[in-house]
């Protein structure tokens, strides 16, 4: 691969002298206002040594004029025939057409949101064409380095801001609670289906307007940030966890549907505005609002449906359009983001630049497109004319390794259960040793032995019990006191050391000598230990 | 007092010896556990004192040795410093070893002790003197070892003779063979000679046994010789025929040894492993494979000054302590910035793995002696979830319990070992004298990672000026 990649650079540099040439054509999508960069970001692609070219007129939509872009240093080009041909690099917005297509030539590169999985054609076409293309929406978005370049995001953002704003403009009263002479005014309650970024955009702006905001979604783990955004978060009543791969959810189960369905039908009853961002990728978007729920809304309530594109997660959604419907306006507009043209331009547009900057890391305006890099592979879906979708899915970030077979210390007073039940095999052996020990000691030792040996097995299941529920935080206090209660060997010496006048054959002066040499040991100890450990014990303090 | 009412007041010493242990579960009744122990053993020795064993003539003898010892044994306890704990604790252990010896010894050349028994009775005495020397030896030996590597007096990697286990074998061998001897043995003339011979071998085993462990797995050792000297009572109980000291050696042989189980486990490794050698035995193997998985990158220095300001603007820290914030005597000012952040309103707390430091429970006792809460100090498991909400996480000398390979690199030669999470927390921050590896002598790639940073220095100094920073 890099030796291809060599060679084509060379090629490049032969028929395009450096530096490269990013090209921004006018989208020509029926309705598409954005526009692929804006003249801030021209400033800084310029900075890493790239030339920009854009069509003449291609920010208008946008509010971006010719001139603005020129002046930060941008070249305009007359039509987009004459873009495509003179560019090494293409941001697009949208998929191109398959006129657009046609316009590209050998090596060039195309970067936009060209959705391979719902359009292969255009895979076809791309490849045939033997350029390179980076589908922004493939993007790894579980990589944290890819966050900036995240466009989905950024996109989804602008599209759930402005889902409120449709939705406050066709809805007929106040959302936040007002009392006035004129009466008192409720707040507009509204819920919110799917907190992905969509949902928690449009969380945010509704709570921000004073609106009560409820929010579902299938992911518990998103709780907190609903809650964290002014939203109240509403469980479905059904124990499933909804996450599925790379921060999307997944299709959940029967049952679950059906609980999920009770809650919506519930909100519905309750709520004056719905705003559905429930997408599942590579899927029709989820039907969660039936028509019956719609009937139940009170007259005068705002459905938007941000899954129109997809298909609605209305049934009554018509996409692309605001219809009015059991006295409920359904807004299921597809262009969200193009009604925001100069916000959503800007982000993408930086999107774009964040990018620019991944690939072309020497920063003498030479993209690289390296394959080896997790990101760029995820993106890249035609090289050189080969399709390279989809890429191979990532070993994504250490999940902590699933804990070894031991069961290792738990939580909680002292360490829990003293370990798992042995398996039943080494058990066996276990209590096969044991007993053929105690079968030898019973047959040869005498009485007294025995009877000692007893005492002693069940002070060691005793000592076990007691210790196993120490605290690992007093292991040290522990061992002292131990320590010193070991000392009980004291009184090993003290019944030897007081001479027998009776025995003469006794070394009465050895044993004395001996066992005082033992006593004072065993005092150093005594003493030592108990003192310290109550020195220690005397610091733990709450 | 009768040998009836000695006996009673010995089964009091017993339940308040095990009242004493089970005390010590909780920090609420440590203290009063502790009292347990000294009225126990206050009574187990008067009783003695005043049994039917001790006459007139023994006591100047008692008191004496009491006096000096108790004397000696309260001003250690006294002026001991937290930090010099594991080394107190190999000593007094090795005074419980000694004892044993010498009971032993003074029993085996009292001719009373055998008048009475005959046969099998006679040779389980002499096997009962036997082992209780020879445990009560190597616990001897090996605590003064132990003693030895914990104060710095002799080297703390692991001495590794060639066919060490080997040298093991051959005597375990002599000290079986010279125990026949010793049964056969007419006279106690002739039985000191094996005796002697066995003593020998038992204190060169207990040193070349601590010898060999690496430095890294002192808690083990030393736990290990805290059931190793409860043992040995245990054994001067059998060759006495007195139940106090069999059941209360029992104990405290059975509570070092769950002790042991517990750090071995805590290092995910076998007993008999880190009995066996230390961790530059394996490393050779693993050494090799594991080159491929070195950890690349550069590390992310960062200074006192820009610590305090990460700390100040976070909401959660942990701390994670190691044997290096013993070494640099870093507790109080430690102390000191936690109580700092706590005033501004951070939630500061201690994450303790098992087996940081020399000792088991090392280093909570350390951040009791610099007055921390322990209501703030958590055990490994308890919070090791929690590092992902965590702001900053500080890894004060420690190295081996932080070390993510464990958990990621199989070939690692930790591998396996729970660790404390502390690259999950936001920011992380080393503090380290300099590069160098840990005990285990493995890479740490901890320090690689995007979101470490490693504030170099000692780590009492750099505290220091993290804390005035944070005053400022």
């Amino acid at each position: 691969m890099n030796t291809d990649h060599s060679t084509a650079n060379a090629l490049d540099s032969v028929v395009a002298p450096k530096p490269q040439r990013i090209g921004v054509p006018r989208e020509v999508y029926p309705g598409e206002k954005r526009v692929a960069t804006v003249p801030d970001v021209v400033i800084k692609l310029t900075k890493l040594g790239f030339a920009v070219v854009v069509e003449q007129g291609a920010g208008d939509l946008a509010d971006l004029s010719d001139e603005a872009y020129v002046q930060a240093g941008a070249t305009i080009a007359p039509n987009a025939a004459a873009l495509w041909s003179g560019s090494d690099i293409v941001f697009k917005v949208r998929a191109p057409t398959a006129d657009e297509v046609a316009l590209m030539h050998e090596g060039q590169t195309l970067i936009g949101f060209l959705w391979p999985a719902q359009n292969p054609d255009l895979m076809q076409q791309l490849a045939a064409q033997k350029v390179t293309a980076l589908s922004i929406d493939a993007l790894p978005r579980t990589l944290s380095r890819a966050q900036k370049m995240d466009a989905l995001t950024s996109m989804a953002g602008v599209s759930g801001y402005r889902a409120v704003v449709e939705a406050a403009g066709a809805f007929g009263r106040f959302f936040n609670g007002q009392i006035t002479a004129a009466g008192k005014v409720p707040p507009a309650k509204v819920f919110i289906a799917g907190a992905g970024v969509a949902g928690l955009a449009a969380i945010g702006a509704a709570a921000s307007l004073g609106a009560i905001v409820r929010a579902n979604d299938t992911r518990a783990e998103v709780a907190d940030q609903v809650v964290s955004l002014g939203g109240e978060f509403v469980k479905v009543d059904y124990e499933e966890e909804g996450s599925g791969g790379g921060g999307y959810a997944k299709v959940m189960s029967e049952g679950f549907q059906a609980a999920q369905r009770e809650m919506y039908a519930h909100q519905a009853k309750e709520c004056d505005i719905i705003i559905t961002t429930a997408l599942i990728p590579g899927k029709p978007a989820p039907k969660l609002i039936t028509a019956e729920m719609v009937r139940s809304m009170k007259p005068g309530s705002v459905i938007v449906d941000m899954a129109a594109e997809q298909g609605g997660n209305c049934e009554l959604t018509e996409p692309g359009k605001a219809v009015v419907k059991h006295g409920v306006t359904i807004v299921g507009y597809t262009d969200l983001t193009s009604r925001m043209a100069y916000q959503s331009s800007t982000l993408y547009g930086t999107n774009l630049f964040r990018l620019t900057e991944e690939l072309c890391k020497t920063k003498d305006g030479v993209i690289n497109v390296n394959m080896e890099d997790d990101a760029i592979r995820g993106l890249t879906v035609v090289k050189d004319g080969a399709i390279t979708w989809p890429a191979p899915s990532l070993v994504v970030a250490p999940k902590p390794a699933p804990k070894p077979a031991a069961p290792l210390t738990k939580k909680g007073h002292g360490h829990g259960e003293p370990s798992g039940p042995m398996p039943a095999r080494k058990l066996v052996m276990v209590a096969g040793v044991t007993a053929a020990l105690f079968v030898l000691v019973g047959a040869y030792a005498p009485a007294a032995f025995l009877s000692h040996f007893t005492v002693f097995v069940l002070a060691c299941f005793v000592g076990y019990m007691v210790v196993w529920n120490v605290k690992p935080a007093l292991h040290t206090p522990l061992m002292s006191v131990t320590n010193a209660i070991s000392s009980i060997i004291a009184i090993g010496a003290l019944v030897q050391i007081s001479p027998m006048a009776n025995a003469a054959q006794r070394p009465n002066m050895l044993i004395i000598i001996l066992a005082t040499l033992a006593l004072v040991l065993t005092a150093i100890n005594m003493f030592g230990g108990f003192a310290v450990t109550q020195r220690m014990l005397a610091m733990f303090r709450k | 007092m009768t040998s009836n009412l000695s006996t009673a007041a010995y089964i009091g010493a017993t339940i308040l010896f095990i009242l004493s242990l089970g005390g010590l579960s909780n920090q609420e009744t440590a203290r009063r556990g502790n009292l347990f122990g000294m009225i126990g053993m206050t009574l187990a020795v008067l009783a003695t004192v005043f049994g039917p064993q001790v006459t007139a003539a023994g006591m100047p003898w008692i008191v004496g040795a009491l006096v000096v010892g108790g004397a000696i044994g309260l001003f250690a306890a006294r002026s001991v410093q937290m930090t010099q704990m594991p080394e107190l604790v190999a000593l007094m252990h090795s005074m419980v070893g000694m004892a044993a010896v010498l009971v032993g010894y003074a029993t085996y050349v009292d001719p009373e002790a055998t008048k009475d028994l005959e046969g099998a009775a006679h040779a389980i005495h002499a096997m009962e003197i036997y082992v209780g020397i020879f445990i009560g030896a190597v616990t001897f030996s090996g605590s003064v070892a132990a003693f030895g590597k914990l104060s710095g007096r002799i080297g703390g990697s692991p001495l590794l003779l060639p066919a060490r286990h080997w040298i093991n074998l051959a005597g375990l061998l002599a000290v079986v063979y010279f125990g026949r001897m010793l049964l056969q043995a007419e006279t106690i003339e002739q039985g000191m000679f094996p005796l002697f011979v066995m003593s020998a071998i038992a204190l060169l085993f207990g040193i070349h046994m601590v010898m060999a462990i690496g430095g890294a797995d002192m808690p083990v050792v030393v736990s290990m010789l805290n059931s190793y000297s409860g043992w040995a009572a245990a054994a001067t109980g059998f060759m006495l025929s007195n139940d106090l000291l069999i059941v209360v050696g029992a104990l405290v042989g059975s509570s070092g040894a769950i002790l042991s189980y517990i750090m071995c486990n805590a290092m995910n490794r076998s007993f008999i492993s880190v009995i066996a050698g230390g961790f530059g035995t394996t490393a050779a193997a693993p050494k090799a494979a594991g080159a491929n998985a070195e950890p690349v990158g550069e590390v992310n220095p960062i200074l006192a000054t820009e610590t305090a300001e990460l700390l100040r603007d976070a909401k959660n820290v942990i701390i994670v302590p190691g044997y290096g914030m013993a070494v640099a005597q870093a507790q109080h000012t430690v102390f000191e910035i936690t109580r700092t952040l706590r005033e501004k309103g951070v939630n500061v707390r201690f994450g303790i793995h098992p087996v940081a430091g020399r000792m088991p429970g090392h280093m909570n006792v350390l951040l009791a002696e610099a007055k921390v809460p322990y209501d703030i100090v958590f055990e490994m498991d308890e919070l090791n979830e929690d590092f992902p909400d965590t702001d900053v996480a500080i890894v004060i000398g420690a190295n081996d319990i932080v070390n993510p390979a464990a958990q990621d690199d199989p070939t690692s030669p930790i591998a396996g070992m729970p660790v404390l999470e502390v690259w999950k927390a936001r920011t992380s921050i080393v503090m380290k004298r300099s590069m160098a590896s840990g005990y285990a002598g493995v890479d740490n790639p901890l320090f690689y990672k995007d979101n470490n940073r490693m504030l170099f220095g000692d780590a009492k100094k750099m505290l220091d000026e993290v804390l005035v920073a944070l005053k400022s």
